[in-house]
């Protein structure tokens, strides 16, 4: 009885907090952004109907179906509704699969579009770097033996390759607003992840395979970057941020990078 | 007619041949029910510890160093302490707990008694998984007391991290080393016991106890059986592999090109996703070894306490049996962020879905079973029906998650803690807490006290929904799970509240289990004597004195005419046909 009463309460606190928003997603900022959150809510929707129905239910025959003399109802089931709750919830489960599709495949079975630009991720305990190809837009040869974190040489890139020359490396990642990137995710040690809330994109980066990734930011804005597979001791500082800049604020620290060199 | 040949089996009189290296299976169950019980005190303190320092990562506590004295060096935790307390955490309560109460503890005392056995199929073998477990949990806990401490690397073991050795961080020396062993003697030890509990049940079921009649404990026990036999097996040949790779200079899991801590590798050609396929094929069985038992335990109390039978027999068991099998091909829901072939996790989420729909129909098939009846509120019987609403709210979390769309942002955030601590850790549990309510007057001849079975109830079922439910909110605000601390990220600087609140709902649920310990130990001793069938139940159990003899049912065979949930048919004499009871 009391038990009915506790399961309520507890679902409709629950319900109250889901609906209220007090802790939730930052806004998106891209398209995929938008659909990935339609997705979700759609998603929401559907299963906090069920959880919401069935916890009242279950409240429900805790009172109503009490001990209160009598005999109980005998019956071994019915095939009908077996049948019927079969069926309706394949239908809803499978479809919403089926809905969000479409975001799965524009991440991952869909190209970058051509002319996006490429920026090399090289994830290591318990740090980022980046890599620009320069103005050649090639990136040059890069061996393990020539890795020098402390020299400013995280990929390893070798000086006698042409290609190389003007590469840029930076320990933040910074793109140009609306313009399509390619990322090319690295790790030299254990895996990491490549996780930006605010694009509602995440990937694991595996040593010994190259993952392509792409993506394009369209609000201006700095966004924290979290290592989210865990990678050792480090794991909770590995951080590094994202930064979407105008196209010539972009242009400019480029330009600065490569007049370091 | 000639009378009935009746063989009397005497328990051994030696202590030891009766109590330490016992053939007999309610002794093993009793000792896999303690060795759980041992289990899950360990690991809900390491919790605590964690939950802690997540919220006053700074504190110095000098019991932490006398604790360990390099992983809080004056009392101030490491975030490498924290990983192995964390990893312990997850690796005691999923083998040494959900494995192991459940299905080898329960399952052992009454899969025989259940189906008419004098004992199960192979007694020996059963004396044998019991101590090699009994072994791997001393190696597992060792791993606490070497040099470098317990490893970091998550009860899922990834690679590299876990096969460079302590290269790779504190703990990945011999502590990996101990952890990935005993795994592998946890690995045998569970092999054994699934054979034996697969021969028991096909082989040994009283005359007239027919696979349709059997009760949903022994199906759930014996699907889970399964599931351990082809899940181990799996995990038994990883866990070589992996302790080649570290050991032998094998490349199973290490590709080329790896520069650890400023040290150029020389292995090359293996996968670290290849042993990410080989843990989740063992892994999500794993999740259904844990929550079938639970799931049999919760239809056969729902029945009995609401005086009706299950709704839905038939179902129920393809149901189990659905989810047995499917349990089989969604393992590739765990590494949709992994790297494999995107295609494949379309595949993957379609078959998850689908998996989710065997769950449903227990859900319906339970709220079927209730409905209509005349519910009597026992302390197993709320466990029971606090198990259906938690696997309700930790099920329907999977949904966001089985799709590799929503996983693009859930993946290792807290969301996924939530989610699997909601269904296979305190859904499990609660399953657990209900049988033993259920059977601790057939195992002990008394009752436990209902009053502190309540108050016992009551904190620990709004205490996990305390615990857990913020963690689905600080999933969606992008919180990663793993992480040691949270001072280094604006955004989760922000969610410290939410942590501080479920540190303390921890705290005061983790508390209240002492009062379960209590209720336990005192009822033993104390306790109000109990009939023999005090909860007017159907099955063989309840026709043998508490606690039963050594043979379960002195030398005769018992002879099943009835389902085991024959409650309330109309014109019976009693509310209740025993399975037992003439046809």
């Amino acid at each position: 009885m009391l038990l009915g009463a506790v399961v309520w309460v507890l679902t409709l606190v629950i319900c109250f907090f889901f609906l209220g928003h007090y802790w939730w997603f930052p806004p998106p900022i891209s398209q995929h952004g938008q659909f990935y959150d339609a997705q979700f809510t759609l998603t929401l929707w559907v299963t906090g109907i069920i959880f919401f129905c069935a916890q009242m239910a279950l409240g429900y025959v805790i009172i109503k179906f009490r001990d209160r003399g009598g005999t109980a109802h005998y019956s071994h089931g019915n095939n009908v509704l077996e049948v019927v709750w079969t069926s309706a919830t394949a239908v809803l489960f499978i479809g919403l699969v089926l809905a969000g599709t479409r975001i799965w495949a524009a991440v991952h079975f869909e190209e970058a579009p051509a002319g996006a630009m490429r920026i090399e991720v090289m994830a290591k305990q318990f740090a980022w770097s980046f890599r620009y190809p320069g103005p050649d837009g090639k990136f040059g040869r890069t061996d393990l033996k020539l890795v020098n974190d402390q020299g400013g040489n995280p990929f390893g890139i070798d000086d006698k390759d042409p290609a190389g020359k003007d590469d840029i490396t930076s320990a933040s990642i910074k793109v140009p607003v609306g313009r399509p990137i390619q990322l090319i995710l690295r790790s030299r040690d254990v895996i990491h992840n490549f996780f930006v809330r605010e694009l509602r994109l995440k990937q694991d980066i595996v040593p010994g395979m190259e993952i392509p990734f792409h993506f394009q930011a369209d609000q201006i804005g700095t966004y924290e970057v979290p290592c989210s597979e865990l990678c050792g001791l480090g794991h909770h500082q590995m951080r590094t941020t994202l930064e979407v800049m105008p196209e010539a604020d972009f242009q400019k620290w480029l330009q600065e990078q490569a007049a370091q060199k | 007619m000639a009378s009935p040949i009746v063989h009397v089996h005497h328990a051994p009189t030696g202590f030891i041949r009766r109590y330490i290296f016992s053939l007999d299976h309610k002794v093993i169950g009793l000792q896999y029910y303690f060795l759980a019980l041992f289990s899950v005190f360990l690991g809900m303190g390491l919790s605590v510890l964690m939950r802690f320092h997540l919220v006053y990562p700074d504190a110095k506590v000098g019991f932490f160093e006398t604790l360990w004295k390099t992983g809080a060096p004056g009392g101030i935790m490491t975030p490498e302490l924290y990983l192995s307390l964390m990893t312990m955490h997850g690796t005691i309560m999923v083998f040494f707990v959900l494995t192991t109460a459940p299905q080898s503890g329960f399952g052992n005392y009454f899969l025989p008694i259940q189906i008419g056995a004098e004992d199960m199929a192979f007694p020996v073998l059963n004396m044998l998984s019991f101590w090699t477990t009994f072994l791997a949990l001393i190696v597992m806990v060792a791993a606490f007391f070497v040099p470098g401490g317990a490893p970091l690397a998550g009860w899922t073991a990834y690679p590299p991290l876990s096969a460079v050795g302590a290269l790779s961080g504190p703990g990945e020396g011999l502590g990996q080393t101990l952890w990935i062993i005993s795994i592998a003697i946890f690995s045998g030890a569970s092999l054994m016991g699934a054979i034996n509990f697969i021969a028991t049940t096909i082989d040994l079921r009283a005359k007239g106890l027919s696979m349709m009649r059997l009760p949903l404990t022994c199906w759930s026990w014996f699907v889970t059986a399964i599931l351990g036999l082809l899940g181990f097996a799996v995990l038994l040949a990883a866990g070589v592999l992996l302790l080649l790779d570290r050991l032998a200079g094998t490349s199973f899991f290490l590709p080329a090109g790896l520069l650890v801590n400023d040290q150029i590798l020389n292995h090359k050609g293996g996968s670290p996703l290849l042993w990410q396929h080989l843990f989740w094929f063992f892994g999500h069985p794993e999740v259904y070894i844990a929550i079938l038992p639970g799931m049999g335990v919760a239809s056969q109390l729902l029945s009995t306490f609401s005086r009706k039978p299950i709704f839905g027999y038939r179902a129920m068991v393809y149901a189990i049996l659905g989810i047995g099998f499917l349990g089989f091909f969604v393992w590739g829901h765990h590494m949709f962020m992994s790297g494999m072939n995107p295609y494949s996790a379309f595949a993957f989420s379609v078959l998850t879905m689908s998996i989710g729909v065997p769950s449903a129909i227990k859900t319906f098939n339970w709220i079927g079973t209730l409905w209509g009846g005349r519910i009597r509120f026992t302390t197993a019987m709320l466990f029971a029906l606090g198990f259906v609403s938690l696997f309700v709210t930790g099920g329907i979390s999977g949904i966001f998650l089985g799709q590799p769309a929503l996983d693009l942002y859930f993946h290792d955030t807290y969301f996924v803690v939530g989610h699997f601590h909601m269904i296979m850790g305190v859904a499990a549990i609660f399953g657990m807490f209900a049988g033993t309510f259920y059977w601790f007057p057939k195992v002990t001849g008394r009752f436990m006290n209902e009053t502190l079975g309540k108050i016992h109830f009551y904190l620990t079922f709004i205490g996990v929904y305390a615990i857990f439910t913020p963690m689905h909110f600080l999933g969606i605000a992008g919180n990663p799970r793993r992480y040691a601390d949270f001072t280094n990220f604006d955004f989760l600087g922000k969610l410290l509240p939410v942590h501080t609140f479920m540190t303390h709902a921890a705290f005061a649920t983790a508390v209240v289990q002492l009062i379960f310990l209590f209720n336990l130990i005192w009822s033993a001793k104390k306790g109000k004597p109990a009939p023999v069938n005090p909860w007017e139940a159907t099955t063989l159990e309840w026709t043998v004195p508490s606690p039963p003899p050594f043979d379960n049912f002195a030398g005769k065979h018992p002879v099943v005419n009835h389902g085991p949930y024959e409650y309330s048919v109309p014109g019976a004499a009693k509310d209740y046909i025993m399975q037992s009871d003439p046809a």
